[in-house]
């Protein structure tokens, strides 16, 4: 069954055409990685999917379900977990009760329901010794952790990671990437962007290539790496 | 990963010693409260109205800006409105002014919603702007009412003051006259309204929708993306703070039984003094408008007799405070003591966390 299809999705600011012409589908179970150079529109993509911006034109399909005009807290809810790419922590909460905000509105769950979950996700992103400290206070790997954390609180379908692994140490990289191969083993499908190839095609079932808001490939990840547009593309951009 | 070797289970605790021990001496305050007209003079008892009344209006007024991020200087609207609506069923119905008291409430927040329709189209200083031009143009619109004195306002029939609801056995059990009998009543009402109002709020913020408005306010794109109603909360949020100002409204112009539109939606006694009480208190938190409300007073009743001195005076207090203690005075006593009277922080305990006490623990 498929879990996402975007059906000629485009979106505009002003003259710039950011998401152009934008089709292809997610089977359920699958990890998919976005690559493309900066400004090529990837996190266009994501808002767009997420709803945190709305699409000009086409249409965005949860489980066949048209979510085209739903808001973000409505997609949430029916099993769109994100994390954002410059990390949005709730800087005045802690970093368990970020975990609660997300379990309680993005599950429909009462707070004692959740907090065995919310203690259980804090161990497998090693966050838990952090628990009662404010998300302010945390450092970027911390913060990346929490965007994973807080996004898998809200018990996605499909879990959409925006460049959790972007400036990260190699060992750091590594540990993220043990957890979201574990996340994927239970079953979640995956979309996500990435710049840290290695981390990325380590994961990932099939890769999308997007330039200028076009979809310019997508396919098996070895073949699209090789491919002729690829290393155009990212000729001067470290492979 | 999720490992079983979990010696106790996780549990999560809002509560601290100081709480509980604050718990028990607020309700002994209740209690000194309630019978303080017993021994107490009737300049007192004005006095305390007057400092009740103020902290419930910042307590909302930090419901909005500190914990909704709504930072509104338009809620002199709510308290004329209010106050507006109580004088015009009794003069034009001939209603106790006691049940005009909650009308009041109730057409403010019939003003509230399409207040908020427009203001919520603005974001930061517009929106404050926005709810500031909204107050000038109900202020204004109220002034053609003739009925109620128009421009120049109109007292409470002197029928309505002296047969209020209770007032006859309140001037029969402390043996007073029907004026101070009225300031008693008042007084008595406005206990209500600011325990109400403390235990309604804190109530609010220790549930997960407390949680979620202060997501809001730190981040509301990530907060929708989590699943929250950002706008929704914000309704709720502006609604009930509309509410609860508009009946603050209606019950300090039952007290002084006389009012005028420049008085009932002045914006310096109804927005910008109460500002000045949350900021210099402590913004985001109950603590902060209760201490910023005594401190206001006390200056209040030192330098009132200096005229502008006195403005240019909190002013500049207010100025000081924001640039060196950014969180308030209350910001500065919890800092130094990790004492939290009102706690809505959950702490997970359990599991790996183990047993650990450490119920201040440091967080920057």
């Amino acid at each position: 069954m498929t879990m996402l299809a975007l059906q000629n999705v485009s979106k505009s600011f002003g003259a710039l055409k950011v998401t152009d012409d934008v089709s292809f589908d997610v089977p359920e179970g699958q990890a998919l990685g976005i690559i493309g150079p900066n400004g090529a529109g990837k996190s266009t993509l994501f808002n767009l999917i997420t709803g945190n911006l709305s699409a000009d034109e086409g249409g965005i399909h949860l489980q066949g379900r048209d979510v085209t005009r739903a808001p973000a807290m409505q997609r949430c809810i029916a099993g769109v977990g994100r994390s954002f790419q410059i990390p949005q922590p709730f800087t005045n909460l802690t970093v368990y009760e970020n975990l609660v905000v997300a379990a309680t509105f993005g599950r429909q769950r009462a707070e004692k329901d959740v907090m065995r979950q919310c203690a259980v996700i804090l161990e497998r992103t090693e966050l838990i010794g952090r628990a009662n400290q404010t998300a302010g206070s945390l450092s970027l790997l911390e913060r990346k952790r929490l965007e994973l954390a807080r996004a898998m609180a809200t018990h996605p379908k499909l879990l959409l990671l925006d460049e959790i692994a972007g400036g990260l140490t190699e060992g750091e990289c590594h540990s993220l990437v043990e957890t979201i191969k574990a996340i994927h083993a239970e079953g979640v499908t995956i979309i996500w962007i990435e710049h840290v190839l290695h981390a990325l095609t380590s994961v990932v079932d099939r890769l999308l290539v997007l330039d200028f808001g076009r979809v310019i490939g997508i396919g098996d990840p070895d073949e699209i790496m090789n491919s002729r547009e690829v290393k155009e593309i990212y000729l001067g951009i470290d492979i | 990963m999720a490992d079983q070797t979990n010696t106790t289970p996780y549990a999560a605790h809002t509560g601290t010693n100081a709480s509980r021990v604050a718990g028990v001496l607020a309700l002994g305050l209740i209690v000194v409260l309630v019978a303080l007209p017993a021994f107490a003079s009737r300049s007192l008892i004005q006095d305390m109205f007057f400092i009740l009344t103020m902290l419930v209006l910042a307590q909302f007024w930090n419901l909005l800006a500190g914990y909704g991020g709504l930072v509104s200087i338009g809620q002199q609207a709510f308290v004329g409105i209010g106050a507006y609506a109580m004088f015009g069923v009794v003069i034009l119905a001939g209603l106790d002014p006691i049940p005009a008291i909650l009308l009041g409430g109730v057409i403010a927040v019939l003003l509230a919603i399409p207040t908020a329709f427009f203001a919520f189209r603005l974001q930061g200083a517009y929106f404050a702007i926005g709810t500031w031009v909204i107050a000038e143009v109900v202020r204004l619109v109220v002034s053609q009412w003739q009925a109620v004195g128009g421009g120049t306002g109109t007292s409470l029939p002197r029928s309505a003051t002296r047969e209020l609801w209770f007032a006859d056995a309140i001037e029969n059990l402390f043996g007073v006259r029907s004026a101070a009998a009225r300031d008693i009543l008042s007084y008595w009402l406005a206990v209500i309204l600011a325990v109400a109002t403390i235990g309604g709020i804190y109530w609010l913020l220790r549930t997960r929708r407390g949680l979620a408005l202060a997501a809001v306010r730190d981040n509301i794109e990530a907060a929708k993306s989590v699943g929250v109603d950002a706008t929704r909360m914000k309704w709720i949020v502006f609604l009930v703070a509309a509410f609860g100002t508009g009946l603050t409204g209606a019950l300090i112009y039952l007290q002084k039984a006389r009012i005028s539109p420049d008085a009932a939606f002045s914006v310096q006694d109804w927005t910008a003094y109460v500002i000045f009480i949350v900021v210099i208190g402590g913004i985001g938190t109950i603590e902060g408008p209760i201490i910023g409300v005594l401190v206001f007073f006390i200056l209040q009743s030192l330098l009132a007799d200096y005229g502008t001195w006195y403005l240019m005076l909190l002013g500049v207090i207010g100025i000081i405070i924001m640039l060196f203690a950014p969180r308030g005075l209350w910001g500065l006593i919890s800092d130094r003591t990790g004492v939290e009277l009102f706690p809505v922080r959950r702490r997970l305990t359990g599991g790996r966390l183990g047993q650990q006490k450490s119920p201040n623990n440091k967080t920057e």
